[in-house]
């Protein structure tokens, strides 16, 4: 075994150097459920790297060495068999199987165990929707969507279920994935040593905007997160022009909720939506301003996100006046923590 | 044999009527070949409109919701409509003469087999037309697939379609079961039939113990969809996660169904080639058998993310990784059978061998996702993806290929042309590495799979670009095989009765293509290896087990058109809620199946004046 | 292919006599085979959601055994005479064959009758296909199974028309002899519904 470190080493480096961002690649874990994961990965990679180099070098060496040459009419001898060889094949792949086994059957164990009644342990309760993602905090009462928040230093336990189609929550670079089903819950926990923003996906086919239905999740310290925890149970700030709050609390908050304002609502809740990573899961605050990103997507969800249930501004009748006014209101709607 | 030959009148058709009422295997076995091929095109377009839309970052070629047609069509089509029926092409075309008879068991039946499946295909791609089309993926997870979230008929052509379908691949499988343990030429005990043989013959009892649990899950979910049932409503008590095992029960033994066929190609292929007896002939039966059992063992290692709990997910990836104990052994027996060889590399070969290196890496990768914690990352990635590609093109269709070139003059007389055959292995071969290798590091690197697009600066762009020109490449492969069968068909048929001069089995006994009756006198085989045998002895034919004579034949029979045609009659009935049309469908394959109980097919007679016409197939 | 002279005395075993007779009987078992198969699917589907009763009778409520009782004792019975009818086959007794035969039959429709008592009842009750995961399953499962009883009735009832026809011949023995067998296989079936369906339902 101790020969096989350094393989397992070279195998790793290369596999990391074959890329992918950092938040995102499980080639790059960021995590200790990612890096077991990873770990299996090398090993697993390595064994099967040399079964495929052995067939492939026997596989040329007959190529060249036993074509057939012009001329050569000759038939050549009729093998039955080899016992001898046929037990070495079935020998050695039984040893190489039992070599990645027993740390599989290890870790199937390790990365089930349930952190559902530890009082260090963040619970957070995620339910899957027609493409977007809902946090729920029990512990402290908030729900938010699209970005997770989590402190670092914590085991985060998970409890996953779907509002509607099976989706599956999926963050690389910290940890595999776990389906939501319907009617079911699914439990799964993950940690997030490093601070930092996560890319998540979903990657359970669950209709045209599958592949938009990314999230994000931040790891932020515990100072931190404790200060996000009671900017989220504040007092919603809603619009001070009186006319947007109108067509806001009757045009939005029918469905979506800010603060105390409508909680439990069946859409994404919206406190501090202009301090979040993106828009929709997809549209980036960092590359284009939160404003213009809610105008986007305002103005028609459709076109960003196909089957999305949120209708559009003209469908909600929003003059152009409240899709801004309603826009620039969400994207101040920073949390500060 | 009794030797007086009753003269009974039976209609002969010639043309068109001929090949709608035939039950000749041979002829069937060109049909499959055709339907076959057909799909195998329309899935081919389908992929490469997947791989346009996913050359750049954010295109929209396609529309999302055409997206996810296109994908759940190409799975089920290349599945089912054409993966499937190829294989059925190749048992109906070379099983009966592997084993020294003149037809398979149920000829009535097979050809029944082959109308139904044909019909459940065109039903499930009508769908394009009538403008809903399946979209829930091949795998059809409820509850996208469900009334809720699904409420136009495209599910319902999945479903209907595949059931149709269904009926003739069961057919199929118990027809050649019944035909490898009944029909058999004298002297052909089990342990001396050729490996192609054991090969469907062990397929064929998968198919029959698997394709049931299929049609239980479509039944459900169509009792769901038409009459409000609630297997997978999960408000009113049904579970979601029960269509998955049970579309997995089916689902993984199917793998196997496809895969082991073009083991047993591969075996004949290699063999014949490199002009030596398979090696280890006892323990790849051994091993075949093996692998069927276990592929009943795996289905929840499709299932590891689904939360069934570390029990099940410890037992199904040591459950998993065993297959590749067997799986070894065939790619050791197949290399020590080149080993020491004089390899031949025609283009059947090119396909043989270079089967064997692509299917190790798409064995290699299964057994890595056998590992549970692992494949908690791989699972519905890029990662699957390229897995189940190296195996079902790297494996399944290079060994359809392989067995295409190789027993093409068997089936036409005529011997595809090698050059461009060569062309087009080299076309498809690297295009196939270049479209699925770096699919793999698209997974890991965190692409999941069945997405319509992706965004930018994820490190996806490149390698997505690569793969689809590797698609491309593939397509331009296929146009060089349709040009290479068009070609080939203009030229004379001359094709000897052992045209690789190699052959090994009885097919190579007779002449290329075989006549109706196949064998004038029934062979006695004395050993492994039949004609190989006689040919080393100097013999220049088979020893005939029986004296010539007159040869029964079964009738042709219009009926099994007409009964599939009722089926698919009766599955737009059901679809559109229009119950008088399915009742009239279903009975009207129901009258023909009596009028096929009442009315005994007596079959006719060739005499011997006319075996020495030579009636040609 | 052997083809047996039809006009020549009947052999021993006739259903066995030709190569297609014995081609049949195989092809029959497989396809049983396959049927085991789909009866267990409809099995654990059913085992699986047969506590999802939501707010339809549960099966407690809802089964009568002693009509249950005798519809299995009526099939247990109808299978016993299609014994009798494959008895008379061997010794190449024609009448009473077709006597057995139609015994059969006939309790094969008294079966029938029960079935569709009972099924008429539950809907009567509240218990229909959609009521809840525990009907659909039920319905799928003895209706599967119901329907497969009623196809055996026409089935056999041609063969007796055919028998009646044609005589017996090697032609006709292996349909006679067939369909014993998949007469055989609906009994074990039903033995089994009655079991887990029926009295798990009332213990459980």
């Amino acid at each position: 075994m101790k020969r096989l470190l350094p393989v397992l080493a070279g195998m790793a480096l290369l596999l990391s150097a074959c890329g992918g961002r950092e938040d995102l690649s499980t080639l790059k874990p960021q995590g200790p459920v990612a890096q077991g994961q990873f770990d299996l990965m090398v090993l697993s990679i390595s064994i099967m790297a040399l079964v495929v180099v052995v067939v492939f070098a026997i596989c040329l060496y007959v190529l060249i060495k036993f074509r057939r040459r012009k001329g050569d009419n000759s038939i050549p001898k009729q093998v039955e068999g080899n016992h001898k060889l046929e037990i070495i094949w079935t020998v050695v792949p039984i040893v190489l199987l039992l070599i990645l086994g027993v740390p599989t059957i290890d870790k199937v164990f390790g990365n089930a165990k349930d952190y559902s009644h530890d009082k260090d342990a963040l619970q957070v309760i995620v339910t899957s929707h027609q493409y977007w993602w809902e946090f729920e905090y029990p512990e402290y009462g908030i729900t938010t969507a699209q970005d997770l928040i989590v402190p670092t230093g914590k085991k985060i336990q998970f409890k996953l279920a779907s509002a509607d189609v099976k989706h599956s929550f999926w963050i690389p670079s910290i940890g595999g994935k776990i389906d939501t089903n319907t009617g079911v819950d699914n439990k799964l926990y993950l940690e997030f040593p490093k601070e930092g923003v996560y890319r998540g996906k979903c990657a359970e086919l669950c209709g045209p905007s599958h592949s938009l239905m990314d999230f994000k999740a931040k790891a932020v310290d515990q100072a931190s997160f404790d200060r996000w925890v009671a900017a989220m149970k504040d007092p919603a700030v809603l619009p001070e022009d009186a006319a947007i709050k109108e067509a806001f609390e009757s045009k939005c908050l029918s469905c979506h909720a800010v603060g105390e304002q409508n909680s439990g609502a069946g859409a994404p809740n919206l406190t501090g939506v202009g301090g979040r990573e993106t828009i929709g899961g997809i549209l980036y605050n960092d590359e284009n301003s939160p404003e213009e990103n809610l105008k986007q997507w305002i103005e028609n969800p459709q076109d960003v996100k196909p089957g999305a249930t949120m209708p559009s501004a003209e469908d909600l009748d929003l003059s152009p006046e409240e899709l801004d006014g309603i826009a620039k209101y969400l994207a101040n709607y920073k949390l500060d923590y | 044999m009794t030797a007086h030959a009753h003269a009974h009148p039976v209609k002969r058709y010639r043309g068109l009527m001929d090949w709608l009422t035939t039950v000749d295997h041979k002829k069937i076995g060109i049909l499959y070949l055709l339907a076959g091929a057909l799909f195998f095109l329309i899935g081919g377009l389908e992929a490469i409109l997947i791989r346009i839309q996913l050359l750049k970052p954010q295109l929209a070629v396609v529309g999302a919701d055409t997206f996810n047609e296109l994908i759940t069509m190409h799975g089920t089509t290349m599945i089912f409509l054409a993966a499937m029926p190829m294989l059925f092409a190749m048992m109906n075309a070379v099983i009966p003469l592997q084993i020294g008879a003149r037809d398979v068991a149920f000829p009535f039946l097979n050809a029944l087999g082959f109308w139904t499946f044909f019909f459940g295909g065109l039903l499930l791609n009508i769908s394009w037309f009538a403008g809903s089309v399946p979209d829930a993926g091949w795998t059809s997870y409820v509850p996208l697939a469900s009334p809720t979230y699904n409420s136009g008929h495209g599910v319902d052509y999945y479903v209907l379609g595949l059931q149709i379908a269904g009926i003739g691949t069961l057919l199929g499988g118990i027809n050649f079961m019944a035909t490898i343990i009944n029909m058999r030429a004298p002297g052909l005990s089990f342990m001396r039939l050729p490996m192609f043989t054991w090969a469907i013959f062990i397929t064929s009892a998968l198919i029959v113990f698997a394709f049931p649990v299929l049609t239980v899950g479509l039944v459900a979910l169509m009792f769901d969809r038409l009459f409000q049932a609630n297997f997978f409503e999960t408000a009113n008590g049904g579970s979601t996660v029960l269509w998955e095992h049970v579309f997995w029960v089916f689902g993984h033994p199917e793998v196997y169904i496809l895969i082991l066929p073009a083991f047993g190609i591969i075996s004949e292929v290699v063999s014949t080639f490199s002009r030596k007896r398979l090696f280890g002939y006892s323990s790849m039966v051994f091993a075949t058998i093996l692998i069927a059992f276990l592929g009943f063992m795996v289905w929840a290692h499709h299932m590891f993310t689904t939360g069934l709990g570390p029990v099940a997910n410890g037992l199904f990836s040591i459950a998993t990784m065993l297959i590749a104990i067997p799986t070894g052994v065939k790619i050791f027996n197949w290399l020590f059978t080149l080993w020491g060889g004089s390899i031949r590399f025609t283009t059947a070969a090119l396909f043989g061998i270079g089967f064997i290196p692509t299917f190790t890496m798409g064995g290699v990768t299964g057994v890595m996702l056998a590992v549970a914690p692992a494949d908690y990352q791989y699972h519905d990635t890029y990662f699957v993806v390229a897995h189940f590609h190296y195996v079902i093109v790297g494996g399944l269709i290079n060994g359809i290929f392989a067995g295409l070139f190789y027993w093409w003059p068997k089936m036409f007389g005529r011997t595809l042309n090698e050059t461009l055959g060569k062309w087009f292995f080299w076309t498809f071969y690297i295009g196939f590495h270049m479209t699925f290798f770096v699919q793999h590091f698209l997974g890991l690197i965190g692409m999941p799979r069945r997405v319509w697009t992706y965004l930018p600066n994820q490190g996806f762009d490149t390698m997505n670009f690569i793969s689809t020109i590797g698609a491309f490449l593939m397509g331009i492969g296929t146009i060089m095989l349709i040009v290479n069968v068009i070609i080939t068909s203009f030229k004379p048929k001359n094709a000897t009765n052992d045209p690789w001069e190699d052959g090994r089995s009885l097919e190579w006994t007779i002449p290329s293509p075989p006549p109706e009756y196949n064998f004038k006198q029934i062979p006695l085989v004395r050993g492994y290896d039949a004609w190989w045998k006689e040919k080393m002895e100097g013999h220049k034919e088979m020893t005939p087990s029986e004296p010539v004579g007159p040869i029964h034949m079964p009738s042709p029979s219009f009926l099994p058109l007409i009964m599939s045609i009722g089926l698919f009659i009766a599955g737009f009935g059901f679809m559109y809620d229009k119950l008088f049309v399915a009742i009239g469908g279903i009975a009207v394959t129901l009258i023909c199946m009596l009028l096929r109980s009442v009315f005994d097919d007596h079959g006719f007679h060739i005499s011997e004046e006319e075996q020495e016409k030579g009636v040609h197939a | 292919m052997s083809s047996h002279d039809l006009n020549g005395p009947l052999p021993h075993e006739p259903e066995r006599a030709t190569l297609e007779g014995r081609n049949k009987i195989l092809g029959f078992w497989l396809f049983l085979g396959a049927e085991t198969v789909l009866f267990g699917t409809l099995f654990s589907s059913y085992l699986a959601l047969r506590h999802n009763t939501g707010d339809g009778p549960t099966p407690n409520e809802l089964f009568q055994l002693p009509t249950v009782f005798l519809a299995t004792m009526i099939l247990l019975t109808s299978s016993l005479m299609s014994v009798f009818a494959v008895q008379s086959l061997h010794q190449k007794k024609v009448k009473p064959m077709i006597g057995w035969l139609l015994i059969t039959i006939l309790l094969g429709l008294g079966f029938l009758g029960l079935e569709i008592y009972e099924f008429t009842e539950y809907i009567h009750e509240g218990h229909q296909m959609p009521t809840s995961a525990f009907s659909s399953s039920f319905y799928t499962l003895v209706g599967f199974h119901g329907a497969h009883v009623a196809f055996g009735v026409l089935w056999i009832g041609l063969i007796i028309l055919q028998i009646m026809k044609k005589g017996l011949t090697v032609v006709t023995a292996p349909k006679v002899y067939v369909s014993a067998i998949y007469w055989h296989f609906i009994d074990v079936v039903w033995v089994f519904i009655f079991t887990v369906v029926y009295l798990m339902g009332k213990v459980g």
